[in-house]
Parts: structure tokens; sequence; C-alpha cells
């Protein structure tokens, strides 16, 4: 068996990274949609550490963690498509910055839409202040990868759809074209590419996820009072 | 400080695992480089022109060209000099593994370690219990049989756990014992196999100068922890 399987959901954005990626090279994969509340013996096989999506499995052996199989799948099929900038030194600031998103843009945003009252505020303006330092890494180019998508567009991504998710379930706004032009410039570009555009889930489905997610951990913290 | 074209620099601090790791890696490579000390309570202007995001070490300078977080710094030292030492296997699947690996054990690292260094005192069995079932996850699926974590030669992975040669100052400070042939035989085997290569012997960091800061760093979160 040498096919390419993904285990997720394509409401989440890590799984959709993959299919993104896996798109633009022309790979055929099948997907296996998960229920993270009823998780599949196959997955809790495939990811036993973390027991979560995205899972890729290739000739039977599977990578976990969204930004490695991104670079996974760019070194397996490196003729078409590549994902990751020539350079070493490019390289490396894909990979800053990449990290930058899902540790600082991703986790505040969260924090934004989960938090109330007076920490909200403050939990707005730190989000805020992520999503300003990407602005300014966008400055100049018509993508983050250059004159085509690359690697950090497929991480950044999820602001394309996921983010007014967010906000929606958060009640609040954070990327709004006046304040940050050049990511919303950006994120319209970035929609209208075919293999982007073909994986992207009802706006409906994301706004669930994240309300049932969010739900959960109102539920948690109410039981701990 | 003058800029030289094409130079080597690295802004670091002597116990900072981060930065270790870095040296560790230059020098297995055989490549030149100046070592800038930072004071991280008085940063100089350089540190943080080079690093305005994260503020902090390590940083590599290269012809002018700055690289932060030391795990993009390690991935650029191996593609810009892979050959004759390179420190992560060919395959795709090797090399996505090897990452795994760094990456849970610089996530696990960090938020076991601090919560072992700043447990209480009745509270430090279960938190050596935490960090004990850390390691052996590492030890039974990463490391194995293995002399290395990158098999007969060190990888990158190797280098990303060094700072368990360390971790005996940690176990003195707390006051219990982690990583023993009793308690992780393969891990604390390869522990004492890593300390003996040549290279990571000649640069280990030098922290029982450093055990008195250490201890006052414990006191501190320990009460910030109540």
């Amino acid at each position: 068996m040498g096919g390419v399987k993904v285990l997720g959901l394509n409401s989440s954005f890590p799984c959709v990274r993959v299919l993104w990626a896996l798109k633009l090279k022309g790979v055929n994969y099948e997907i296996v949609e998960e229920n993270l509340l009823n998780k599949s013996p196959l997955l809790l096989q495939m990811n036993p550490i973390h027991k979560k999506v995205p899972v890729l499995i290739h000739k039977d052996k599977p990578i976990v963690e969204s930004l490695l199989i991104l670079e996974y799948i760019d070194e397996v099929w490196k003729t078409t498509y590549p994902l990751m900038p020539e350079d070493p030194y490019d390289c490396s600031m894909a990979r800053f910055w990449a990290k930058f998103v899902d540790e600082k843009v991703v986790v505040t945003a969260f924090e934004a839409m989960k938090s109330e009252g007076e920490g909200k505020e403050v939990a707005i303006v730190a989000a805020k202040e992520t999503l300003e330092l990407l602005e300014k890494q966008i400055e100049g180019k018509k993508f983050f990868g250059g004159d085509e998508i690359g690697y950090l567009d497929l991480v950044v991504g999820w602001i394309c759809l996921w983010l007014p998710a967010i906000e929606q379930v958060g009640g609040m706004k954070l990327l709004d074209s006046s304040t940050f032009p050049l990511l919303y410039q950006w994120t319209q570009c970035f929609v209208h590419i075919p293999a982007i555009h073909e994986c992207l889930p009802p706006r409906e489905k994301a706004v669930d996820y994240f309300q049932t997610g969010l739900n959960y951990l109102r539920s948690l913290d109410a039981s701990k009072k | 400080m003058e800029e030289i074209p094409n130079k080597l620099r690295l802004y670091g601090t002597e116990a900072s695992p981060y930065v270790r790791r870095v040296i560790w890696a230059l020098k297995i490579k055989g490549i030149e480089y100046d070592f800038v000390q930072e004071d991280l309570s008085n940063k100089s202007p350089s540190l943080l022109r080079y690093n305005p995001i994260n503020k902090t070490v390590p940083v590599l300078v290269h012809a002018g060209k700055a690289i932060a977080e030391s795990v993009v710094i390690l991935e650029y030292i191996e593609e810009t000099w892979p050959d004759p030492t390179p420190l992560l296997p060919e395959h795709p699947y090797e090399r996505a593994m090897a990452r795994f690996w760094i990456a849970y054990g610089d996530q696990k690292q960090h938020h076991v370690f601090h919560s072992f260094l700043a447990c209480s005192e009745e509270g430090k069995e279960k938190a050596a219990k935490d960090l004990m079932e850390m390691l052996k996850i590492v030890q039974d699926e990463a490391l194995g049989d293995q002399k290395f974590f990158g098999g007969n030669t060190l990888s990158l992975v190797d280098l990303c756990y060094g700072w368990l040669t360390s971790l005996k100052y940690v176990e003195r400070v707390v006051g219990v014992r982690v990583l023993e042939p009793t308690t992780l035989p393969k891990l604390h085997r390869w522990m004492q196999d890593f300390s003996e290569e040549p290279l990571v012997k000649e640069n280990l960091p030098d922290l029982e100068a450093k055990l008195p800061e250490l201890e006052t760093l414990r006191k501190h979160l320990m009460s910030t922890n109540k």
C-alpha cells in the first residue's frame, strides 16, 4: 500500500495546510475523517504520543505535526512546486515566521476569542500586535513565498477563513482591511488560487468547530468552580 | 562592534541549553565563529537589533544576516554546511522523525523542567515522576537500543537533548534524582556516551559556578508558584 492518507478533518486548519500542500504538488490522497470526540483506533495507533490530527500516512508510515508534514511533503515530492525557499537564509526566515504564526498569532487569536470582560480588550490588543508583525513581513511582496505561494503562505493561510470564524465566535474584529491592508490584500489573492479554494470548508463548519471547542472549554471551567 | 562580512557571530550565554546546542553543532562541523556573551538582564543593542521579535539568545549572524530560534539556527547550519558531518538523516521520513523528537523535547522540556525546578517540597516526588515519564517515552521510542539518537553518530536530536547532561545540577538543587541507571538505563548510558564525545566534552557548559544562582531561582519559582 503506497497511497497517501490524511487523518483529519477539513474544518481543522492544520489539516487543510497538509491538503493544500498535496494538492499543489498534484499528489493523490484519501482523507480519513476523524471525530475528535471519539478518536479512531487508527489515529491512536498512528499518533500515540499526541493523539492529534493531522497525520499523514505515506507508505504505511505516519508523520505528525502540520509543519513537519509540510516539510516532509516538500522533500518527498521535491520536483513539483517547491514549497520551501531555495536559499538557506530565506528558508530560516520561513521557519522562524511559521513558528511565530503557530506560537503567537494563533495562540493570541484564541485567547482573544476565549476572553471575556476587561481581559478581552487586553487579549485583542495582544493579538493585533502579532498581526502587525505579520503585516510588516508581507510588505513589498505578493505572497510570503514571493511571486508564488510557498510554505509560509500555507502556514498563514488559516487567516483567510478560520480567523474570521474565530472573530465571529469571539464577537470581535482582529483583521480589518483598514488596519492591516497588506494582510487583507494577501488573503484576497490567496483564496482565489484554485488549489487553495478547493480545500476550504464552508465557513459555518469552521465557526461550528470553534464554537463547540469554546463551549466545551467553558463547561470545563464551570465544572471547576 | 564592526561588521565583518562572511564572519559568523553567535550571541549567547554560558548557561542557556538553546545556545549550547548551537555551539556543539558549530564545533562538530568545525565552523569558526565569534562568541558574544550576553547579559540577559542588560541586553546589548546588537542583540535587540538582530532579534527584535523575541529579544533573546541564541542569535546567529552570518554575513550580516541574523537568524533566531535555536532549532531554526540548527537547520540553517545543517543546510549551509551539510558536509562532511551531516547532523540530519538523508531520508525524508527519518528527517521528519528527527524533527518530531526535537519538537517533542522542546515542548515538554520547557514545561516539565520548569515545573520540576519550581515544585514544592511536598510535590517534588510527583514532579520527578512526571519528568521521568516524559524521559521514558524519549528513551523507549526515540533512542531505543541505538548508541545515539542519530544512530552510530551524533545528530541534531542528540544536541537538542544535550541539556540532560546538566540535569544533575537541577536534581541536586531540588533534592531528588530522576536520570539514573536504575530508572532510565538506556538514556543514562546515552547521557554518559554523549558527554564523552570529544567535541561535546570540550564544550560542556560550566554550571558548577552557577549552582547558587540555580538555588536562588528555585526559591523564587517556589514562592511564585504558591
